[in-house]
């Protein structure tokens, strides 16, 4: 079993990825749960959601408190709280950031980093506005990378039937994601 | 066709299935997406049906009653407070025999204010003549609702089907959505033969004398019985037609078990987890579901459990002064037929989670006790 953790702040799609996640992983005919953390979420207040990804079905129904990976949709948000809280050793971090994974050092030895820059190709995508792009579709562009548990196919697919607007500029913006994670 | 969707939606998608006529609901968190989503099936036209705003749960309880009294497959959801609010009505529900079904997803009473899950709300509303069904999973969710009109329509009575705020409700998973032509063919259209009919004039409802009042509540109790019996013909039934199979109790594990785990709700899915856990160390632990609280299932409960040595039953609710609700229930249907300690653990109230650790706890705890020295123990509290 897989478990990933996101950060993100309210109002950057982060629930929403999780779903469009678990979609395309479901699309492999794997068995997947995701959810957020169970709050009343506001826009730009930290925001968790959660996903695991098995073979087999899953019945842990608990919070994900050590998480396999963790997905960082808001970098401003490794200033303000740990995102490596309870990120089991061999963890992959995957930022969204313009800046090269060896500036994240300060991370911690234990994990590996790789970075992408969602902001930036979602507001050449025009997803969003420029002050707030919504990254969340370029960000799983970038999680068949570095995963193994689901295919670029499945997510753009997933990201096409999960949009309520603009299907192929957010299919776009996965795609270019997918070609520029820096790390692996 | 199966689709990734929350907790929620798989109540709508159910009752969109069930081809309800007439829903009547008053947003609360968490059950909001739930009409959110009929409401717009009904505006696109998808289900022809009844979208009836209210200014209340209990005038959404009072739509129901009308619409069903009418012959209406009649629907609403709610949660906590808002289905206490219905509490009048409930009883008016099952005492008038209307097959209304109610999604209620658990969120504990306030106060102090709170929307995370516990069993409080349901449960208090055990003997208004309402089945009562707790679903783990939101494909389980999507089915009780349609097999939920099939039993509530033979017998006459109400049917609450019950799901954990957050762990299912707001929880996406992959979802079979069964073909039309299939919940068709399974949930026929319902023919009430007790509608109103202006051409054939009833009273409903009137003044009842000592007389003849107790002569209705032993003929809603027949009704409750012969639920029981429905419930467990339609399992193989709704089985043969979709693939899935939901008794009164699913047990896990339990024949060579020597503990035994009573659980609910998603707490239950995790606590089957946990047996696998314990078992990989070499311990005999099994775990029964309760899925049915109302017509309670007292042969299976006392045949699931007749070969444990220790009994844990774990209640995510308490009546206060007393156990839990799950373990009053369950250690009722034992007395006489069983000398099994039952020891009872109260966890998760109000949304704290109850985590497989959790299990690993209260059996390390257990296995040190002969019987229990108190009438309950609380798990994972601030001293």
């Amino acid at each position: 079993m897989v478990e990933i953790r996101f950060h993100g702040r309210g109002g950057q799609g982060t629930v929403i990825a999780g779903k469009i996640l678990a979609d395309a992983v479901s699309k492999e005919d794997k068995y997947v749960q995701a959810f957020p953390q169970f709050g009343v979420e506001r826009r730009g207040a930290p925001v968790f959601a959660f996903i695991r990804i098995d073979e087999k079905p899953i019945y842990i129904r608990s919070k994900i408190v050590l998480p396999q990976h963790v997905i960082v949709v808001d970098p401003s948000l490794i200033d303000a709280i740990d995102v490596t809280e309870g990120l089991k050793k061999g963890g992959f971090i995957l930022i969204n950031s313009s800046r090269h994974p060896d500036e994240f050092q300060n991370l911690g030895k234990d994990f590996r980093v790789f970075t992408v820059d969602a902001n930036d190709i979602a507001i050449r995508h025009r997803l969003g506005s420029k002050a707030a792009p919504i990254v969340n579709t370029a960000i799983l562009g970038a999680v068949p990378r570095i995963f193994d548990f689901v295919k670029l196919a499945s997510i753009v697919q997933s990201v096409r039937e999960g949009v309520p607007v603009n299907p192929d500029e957010n299919a776009a913006a996965a795609q270019e994601a997918y070609d520029s994670v820096i790390g692996v | 066709m199966k689709k990734v969707m929350m907790g929620n939606h798989a109540i709508s998608y159910g009752a969109t299935l069930a081809r309800v006529q007439v829903i009547a609901a008053y947003p609360i968190t968490p059950q909001t997406q739930v009409v959110e989503l009929l409401s717009e099936i009904v505006a696109d036209q998808k289900l022809k049906a009844e979208f009836i705003k209210v200014e209340s749960e209990h005038s959404a309880m009072a739509a129901c009653i009308g619409a069903s009294s009418a012959g209406a497959r009649a629907f609403t959801a709610t949660s906590a407070q808002g289905l206490a609010l219905m509490h009048e009505l409930l009883h008016w529900a099952a005492g008038a025999r209307l097959p209304i079904v109610m999604a209620n997803i658990n969120r504990a009473m306030a106060p102090p204010w709170t929307i995370w899950t516990d069993q409080n709300d349901s449960l208090s509303q055990r003997d208004t003549g309402w089945m009562q069904i707790y679903c783990q999973s939101n494909q389980e969710v999507l089915d009780s609702v349609i097999m939920a009109y099939k039993v509530a329509e033979k017998v006459l009575m109400p049917v609450m089907i019950v799901l954990d705020a957050f762990s299912l409700s707001h929880t996406y998973e992959s979802v079979d959505i069964p073909d039309q032509a299939l919940v068709d063919k399974y949930l026929p259209a319902f023919d009430y033969k007790y509608k109103l009919d202006v051409k054939n004039p009833h009273t409903y409802g009137g003044l009842t004398t000592p007389d003849w009042y107790m002569e209705f509540r032993i003929k809603m109790h027949e009704a409750m019985e012969q639920a029981l019996v429905e419930i467990k013909k339609e399992a193989p039934v709704f089985q043969k037609v979709f693939g899935r199979f939901y008794d009164t109790v699913d047990p896990y594990m339990v024949d060579d078990a020597e503990t035994v785990l009573v659980t609910s709700g998603t707490a239950a899915s995790t606590a089957r987890f946990a047996v696998d856990q314990l078992r990989a160390e070499g311990k005999k632990v099994g775990n029964l579901r309760m899925r049915v609280l109302r017509p309670f299932p007292f042969a299976d409960v006392r045949q699931q459990l007749k070969n444990a040595k220790k009994i844990i039953i774990v209640d995510r609710d308490i009546s206060y002064g007393y156990h839990g609700i799950w373990a009053q229930e369950v250690k009722s249907a034992l007395y006489g037929h069983s000398q099994v300690p039952v020891f009872n653990f109260i966890a998760g109230l109000g949304g704290r989670d109850i985590f497989p650790e959790t299990y690993y706890n209260i059996i390390a705890l257990v296995e040190k006790k002969d019987k229990p020295d108190q009438e309950l123990y609380w798990v994972e509290v601030k001293k």
